[in-house]
């Protein structure tokens, strides 16, 4: 059970990424390009790595300890 | 025609066509049960359920329209990259829950889900019904993919000769399901994914090079899209529908028929945990795929079928022989899902239509034998589909199905949740949600997923099929406390808390180990 708790716990940093890419005035803009790509862009592809790596922490602080 | 893509692209589709076949040899199981059939025994490990989730949820379909809705009105078509972004935190958390329940019941669809949580026959056929529907015009979808790289080849000709390579590519697609179920698209996936991957590095750094680069890419797209009413940069008027889109679209990926039959046939709850973090990779794809629209903007692509967006590019720019490459893997990309899908479909005819008012007394080889007869079905409807209808209503009924298939959300995630919801509320609220669906989407004529809600004097822009499933909650909870305060019967919960949870890999260990990959 306590087990369990803890994991919910780990899944509230699930919340980041939905407010990071579901709120688009937060990046939806030109500026700063970054290799001829404008903000909007590369900010969101950004964010795929970054919710692969959050999703990897979350598995990882969740491992099951004997 | 362009032999030497038309050679190179046979060739490929041959060899893919050959694995499919050898699946029904690999990792060996009784192909007469259901459970092997339809889910692959429920024993693929991290990287076979990698490349099968990969291939539903990134489609041919995927891959050309995604671009092609960036080719015609730019930044908004990006919503496909916080859909497959948010997408991965919900799988995360929904996903092994549902999947350590229908392991611990031999369940083996969402309906057989609702029938065991709720106690509800009718519940459950609304949602197995739901699921086909929604199911069926995605398939029709797969071929228009086909198509699209067949026409671009150049394979012309009048009535039958004209329709006959689609014809031969469903027939073997057809004939490997048949014999090998679940197996032959999670090997296909791999070969698949292979040449995918290949393509978008070769385009992504061919394609910019001959154009200039991506500033200029995106300086052409921005003055071309200016001309017709669409941006490089998301204007604030659609950010509702833009965020809702994401959102709904995120939720109705994973109610999908396919979606969950992909997931089930995960070896463990932990498998499936371990690919949230590894199938983002697909959506970096996804997100280059879809910067192809502007690359056809910059390359002076003009075309008013927007499926042939995609595959007119490549073929103007990349060499010829690549294109047999690129086009192989848009025509295997669409095989993958759409035997995936027909399986889901055939698994939901057989245990919740068949089973439940035809057979109760069924046995699995029966329920398998009549889920590879309707596979076959499934796919003959969807082959019809393309060639009698028009692709416009295809591309209608998958806005519909996208919109119906959400409605099905507050019973199944819901429920994994929580049995407070009553199974007669779940109907009603389910119903309400079709309903008023398919009235948003009517309203627009078919053509958009987006309504514009007037709500208490204020314009509200956004996805129907998250306005319709609020609706559905709302009734959902409503009656719930009503019906519940009035101690209205509310059937036997045949699951039970534990079913739910779990930690580490399934206790129950699989037959056999996992040697290969």
């Amino acid at each position: 059970m306590v087990q369990n708790q803890r994991k919910a716990a780990y899944y509230w940093l699930f919340l980041i990424p939905f407010i990071a890419t579901l709120v688009p005035s937060l990046y939806s803009k030109a500026t700063p390009a970054l290799g001829g790509f404008p903000f909007f862009y590369w900010y969101l592809i950004l964010w795929i790595i970054l919710v692969g790596v959050i999703s990897g922490a979350i598995y990882f602080l969740s491992e099951p300890r004997e | 025609m362009k032999w030497q893509a038309f050679v190179v692209f046979v060739v490929l589709f041959v060899v893919v066509a050959g694995m499919g076949f050898y699946a029904a040899r690999w990792r060996r199981g009784d192909l007469a049960l259901l459970d092997e059939w339809g889910l692959g025994g429920r024993r693929f490990g991290t990287i076979v359920t990698w490349f099968l989730l990969g291939g539903d949820l990134y489609t041919a379909y995927t891959f050309i329209a995604v671009p092609a809705l960036v080719y015609g009105v730019g930044a908004f078509g990006f919503f496909a990259v916080p859909y497959t972004i948010v997408v991965f935190p919900i799988m995360y958390v929904v996903m092994p829950r549902l999947w350590r329940v229908c392991k611990a019941h031999s369940l083996v669809t969402p309906a057989d889900f609702i029938r065991a949580r709720f106690d509800s026959r009718s519940m459950a056929t609304a949602v197995a019904i739901t699921g086909i529907l929604a199911t069926m015009p995605y398939i029709a979808l797969q071929l228009v993919g086909i198509q699209a790289v067949l026409t671009v080849l150049g394979i012309k000709g009048t009535g039958v000769v004209k329709d006959l390579p689609l014809f031969i590519a469903f027939a073997v697609l057809a004939a490997y399901t048949y014999t090998s179920g679940l197996r032959a698209p999670a090997l296909t996936a791999f070969a698949k994914d292979v040449l995918v991957y290949l393509t978008i590095i070769v385009a992504v750094i061919v394609i910019p090079a001959k154009l200039g680069g991506f500033g200029h890419i995106f300086a052409v797209a921005s003055t071309h899209l200016a001309a017709v009413k669409g941006s490089i940069i998301l204007s604030p008027k659609l950010y509702g529908a833009f965020s809702t889109l994401a959102l709904g679209s995120a939720f109705a990926l994973l109610l999908y028929p396919h979606v969950i039959t992909g997931t089930l046939s995960a070896k463990s709850a932990r498998t499936i945990e371990r690919n949230t973090a590894i199938l983002p990779i697909y959506s970096i794809a996804l997100a280059l795929i879809a910067l192809l629209g502007y690359m056809a903007i910059a390359a002076g692509i003009s075309t008013k079928t927007t499926s042939l967006v995609v595959p007119l590019l490549l073929m103007k720019l990349l060499p010829q022989w690549f294109v047999g490459v690129a086009f192989a893997a848009v025509a295997i990309g669409a095989l993958v899902p759409a035997a995936i899908m027909s399986i889901a479909a055939s698994n939901l005819f057989s245990r919740n239509i068949y089973r439940e008012f035809v057979r109760p007394d069924a046995t699995t080889q029966q329920e398998a034998k009549v889920a590879k007869i309707v596979s076959l079905l499934v796919k003959l409807g969807a082959l019809l589909v393309v060639l009698l209808v028009p692709v416009q209503y295809s591309i209608y009924l998958q806005t519909l199905g996208g919109i119906w298939i959400l409605q099905t959300g507050p019973g199944i995630i819901g429920g994994l949740w929580t049995r407070w919801f009553h199974k007669r509320a779940l109907l009603v609220g389910w119903l309400v949600g079709m309903v008023w669906g398919t009235q948003m989407a009517a309203a627009v004529h078919f053509k958009s997923s987006i309504y514009t809600l007037h709500l208490f004097g204020r314009v509200i822009p956004g996805y129907a099929a998250v306005f319709a499933v609020v609706a559905n909650l709302v009734v959902v909870v409503v009656l719930s406390a009503i019906l519940n305060a009035m101690k209205v019967s509310n059937g036997t919960d045949k699951t039970s808390p534990a079913d739910y949870l779990g930690n580490g890999e399934s206790s129950s260990a699989p037959p056999i180990a996992e040697a290969t990959f």
